[in-house]
């Protein structure tokens, strides 16, 4: 099937004008009579809740957390993306969305990606007037800086926290809307499917996590705003929590998932130090701007260094490789995101990785620190240089630090059309969970950019058009597929429960990763894809035979709720090696290695692979189908990325 | 490493919870404190005893949601979060103690879970600014002197852990409170609520249960992200010239 994505027609940057005048409008005295459900409450859906609460609709919002605040945006670091053009550096909508298709790849829609542009500079009037502390200049205005390569100023910050910043916002404008009585929260609540009654979504069945209640809510429309799936790699940059249970239930209903093979691996992370490790730390890319990247030239010397025979300043000059440096000579160290996590593969695959595990690259303030002073450094860089020291116990002053790629975005995720609906009417996807706008990499201070984009100021009006559409809709819980659909997750529960096999969550979780992340990660080719398909089949064959999932649904019960998320990420699994199988090109972040240039960079196929692949669920152990959306570029020029 | 953990388990909220000791071994100095609890929950897990329940979520510092009370200190021996701590802090042979946050405003839910939905109270009764998405005026037509904006932030780096809470003696939330209350003043957008919202969210921090504030400073001392004990006397400040000139006529 081809895919419609509903794009208006018309000049580019009328498209959105044109399309918000033409949508249809909810008469203020009926808001009140609709019922919207958000799920999650990170950026997209507490600045969606808190939006639509504030038209009228009457909204409940969804999050496992026990708190809305700790949804995972929080953590994100560098900024915010905005075309304000406030430094008088050439920035413009065109220029902010050139650079976004561009950076994409070319594989994202254009008319979503220029819409996001162009709502870009209202996102910061919106957040200074709740009071989010953006940096700011001693004359008062706000600061900007450039990142990510990008070639003007229009990255707005608050520290190394802005994630936090601007969640808290978001909360706090969901938060009053709490208080009078518009949004209705549900902590430490979480998703367990999604009710559809004649093809169209009505409402969700949820389970308490703390008493283990199955309950069922009904809506006129339910927004999936549940962020990205990285953690199917189990070890990855997102919190603990983060799932892609939500997406995937809703995806088995009949929204298509589109793209998911494309993930974005983070070059500057802390690398992993042993078995018992949970988590994957981030340290900003900024990091690029004075750090320089090397591995020692001789494999014999990286083993030395493995040993802790020698120390890494004892290594000369000439013995060691400066590998972005010679690769890459005009852009050096500051390579995209996809090409420095790739080397770093290589150089270490080549033995020449310098931790104990061999899978470290130098990230070396030495040259930084004689040139500008310590002070100098530590003014930039201080939070971050006592963040590495906490987790590694190294002081990176005195001995260059060790970083290694990481899991850290997903650009996939539920297919949506221009209003942001999935493939099921009435179902929406926000901000990570959606496909949209990053194409096959994401730019970044582009993640924050359109979670705000989709809540704030994109959904008041497209659900507004649909819902209008339905006024005469009836929603009600005790329709029988609200009790279908309950019955089905309580079996599911019980199956999970009654396994009583011999191996943990972890464990099944942890092989999961290893298969992606070795198979479906920074270099795919289609001999690994396929046996990595074989392995995922196999292992959730075993998991559903011999896992362990210990105590009762009617308790707080942490098993209980890792199997349920681990059960999605087997199955999301094998649709993510399907998907990067399918694409028989290179580009952004993924690389399948049969599909390079002769020197070893990313080889797009625009003639028979400028489509979005979207998979439609086709029943249990059923290989899905593959939908396109053929993508159509009227307003920039395809060309090849070259960082030499 | 070998270690002897004393740790608190609760049932739920109505059973009366105790200590029980667990010793575990082969721990690594590198490994952060939560991933040693993952260590001992995988092995009572393989025994097929009920893994000790615990909230954390980022594991990166940032989120709030991890909450020891470690060795009789809120996330341990170190100004940082729970999560942020690593075994390296301790030595071969410790005993270590792990309690829930104790307060009566942040019931336990079980084991060392605790229910902090009092915070988000806090803040649902003022802490916003009740501006309406759209219709704001342009970023830049707010200038805010750089040593109000910076001031302002490191208020608004509050991460809502209840660390404070746990420290002091009282169970009172100020610091928190504080923070918020303390940020939206400073900034030019906080000026039309600023006394009520001052009224409102100490009523409700009253209201919820915790404590007063008999100026120890143990809150500032343990709080991860150094919010200053200079917002709490802002927030008295705040409060009393709320009072006397209220704007509910």
């Amino acid at each position: 099937m081809i895919l419609d994505s509903k794009s208006p027609a018309g000049p580019l940057a009328e498209k959105w004008t044109k399309h918000k005048f033409t949508s249809k409008l909810v008469n203020p005295a009926n808001k009140r009579k609709y019922e919207v459900i958000v799920v999650g409450t990170g950026l997209a859906g507490a600045s969606a809740a808190a939006s639509l609460a504030e038209l009228g609709y009457n909204v409940k919002a969804f999050c496992f957390q026990d708190s809305p605040r700790r949804a995972h945006s929080i953590a994100a670091q560098g900024g915010i993306n905005a075309a304000k053009n406030y430094q008088n550096d050439g920035d413009s909508v065109f220029r902010l969305f050139y650079d976004t298709i561009k950076g994409g790849d070319y594989r994202a829609r254009e008319s979503n990606v220029y819409r996001l542009a162009e709502v870009s500079v209202n996102i910061i009037d919106q957040c200074v007037a709740q009071g989010v502390p953006f940096a700011r200049e001693y004359g008062g205005l706000l600061a900007n800086r450039s990142f990510g390569g990008a070639q003007v100023s229009r990255t707005f910050y608050a520290r190394g926290q802005t994630g936090q910043q601007l969640l808290l916002g978001a909360y706090s404008a969901l938060s009053r809307q709490v208080a009078n009585g518009k949004v209705k929260l549900y902590p430490r609540t979480e998703m367990m499917d999604l009710v559809t009654i004649d093809g169209e979504a009505r409402g969700i069945v949820t389970r308490n996590l703390i008493t283990g209640a199955i309950e069922t809510h009904a809506a006129h429309a339910v927004l999936l705003c549940t962020g990205g799936y990285g953690n199917v790699f189990f070890l990855s940059t997102n919190a603990m929590g983060s799932n892609v249970t939500a997406a995937w239930r809703a995806h088995k209903k009949g929204a298509y998932f589109a793209n998911p093979c494309y993930t974005q691996i983070h070059p500057t992370c802390i690398p992993v130090s042993g078995d018992h490790q949970s988590k994957l730390t981030l340290m900003s890319e900024s990091l690029r701007n004075d750090g320089r990247v090397w591995v020692p030239k001789t494999v014999e010397m990286a083993e030395k260094l493995r040993k802790g025979q020698i120390k890494p300043s004892e290594i000369k000059d000439e013995d060691r490789d400066y590998y972005l440096e010679r690769k890459y000579p005009s852009f050096g160290n500051l390579v995209p995101r996809d090409v420095a996590s790739r080397n770093a593969k290589y150089v270490c695959d080549e033995g020449r990785g310098v931790n104990e595990t061999g899978e470290a690259v130098f990230l070396d303030f030495r040259d930084a620190i004689k040139r500008d002073s310590e002070d100098a450094i530590r003014a930039r860089y201080g939070n971050l240089f006592d963040m590495y020291q906490q987790i590694t116990g190294e002081n990176p002053y005195q001995t260059p630090m060790m970083i290694y790629p990481a899991v850290h975005y997903t650009m996939g995720g539920l297919w949506v059309d221009y209003n942001l609906m999935t493939t099921v009417p009435g179902l929406y996807a926000l901000g990570e969970a959606n496909f949209s706008d990053h194409g096959a990499n994401r730019l970044g201070a582009s993640a924050l950019m359109q979670g705000l984009a989709d809540g704030y100021f994109v959904i008041p009006y497209t659900l507004g058009d649909y819902l209008a559409q339905n006024l005469a809709t009836k929603i009600d819980a005790n329709h029988p597929e609200f009790a279908k659909a309950e019955a089905e997750v309580k079996a599911k529960i019980q199956k999970l429960l009654s396994i009583k096999g011999t191996k943990t969550v972890d464990y099944f979780h942890k092989r999961l990763g290893k298969i992606m992340w070795n198979e479906c990660g920074m270099a795919r080719t289609a001999e690994g894809l396929t046996k990595a398909k074989a392995e995922i089949k196999a292992l959730r064959a075993e998991f559903w035979k011999d896992v362990k999932v210990l105590g009762a649904n009617e308790e707080l019960n942490q098993s209980l709720e890792k199997a349920h998320r681990v059960a999605d990420f087997l199955e999301l699994g094998e649709l993510m090696v399907d998907d990067a199988l399918n694409r028989n090109e290179s580009c952004g972040g993924h690389f399948r290695e049969e599909y390079q240039t002769p020197e070893g960079e990313a080889l797009r196929d625009d003639e028979n692979f400028a489509y979005v692949a979207a998979w439609k669920y086709m029943g249990d152990e059923q290989e899905e189908e593959l939908n396109k959306e053929p993508l159509v570029f009227e307003n920039v020029k395809l060309t090849q990325r070259s960082y030499k | 490493m070998k270690l002897t953990l004393k740790v608190w388990r609760q049932k739920n909220n109505s059973d009366k919870g105790g200590f029980v000791n667990y010793p575990l071994d082969g721990i690594s100095k590198d490994m952060s404190f939560l991933e040693m609890l993952d260590v001992l929950n995988e092995e009572l897990s393989e025994k097929g005893e009920d893994p000790v329940h615990f909230d954390h979520d980022c594991r990166e510092g940032i989120c709030g949601m991890c909450s020891l009370y470690i060795n009789g200190k809120p996330h341990g021996p170190q100004q940082t979060t729970t999560c942020q701590l690593h075994m390296r802090s301790f030595s071969d042979g410790d005993t270590i103690t792990i309690e829930p946050w104790r307060a009566a405003a942040f019931p336990v839910v079980k084991d060392l879970v605790v229910d902090r939905s009092s915070f988000d109270r806090i803040i649902q009764a003022g802490g916003y600014v009740s501006v309406n998405t759209g219709g704001v005026p342009d970023a830049n037509e707010i200038p805010i002197p750089k040593i109000i904006a910076d001031e302002a932030f490191d208020a608004a780096t509050c991460i809502g852990c209840g660390a404070c809470v746990a420290a002091c003696k009282n169970a009172s939330a100020m610091l928190f409170t504080s923070a918020k209350i303390s940020q939206l003043a400073m900034l030019p957008q906080g000026q039309v609520e600023r006394k009520n919202r001052a009224e409102k969210m100490i009523a409700q921090m009253d209201e919820e249960g915790f404590g007063a504030c008999t100026n120890t400073g143990a809150c500032a001392a343990e709080c991860p992200k150094g919010i200053s004990l200079t917002n709490i006397a802002r927030m008295n400040r705040e409060y009393f010239s709320a009072v006397l000139s209220s704007d509910n006529v």
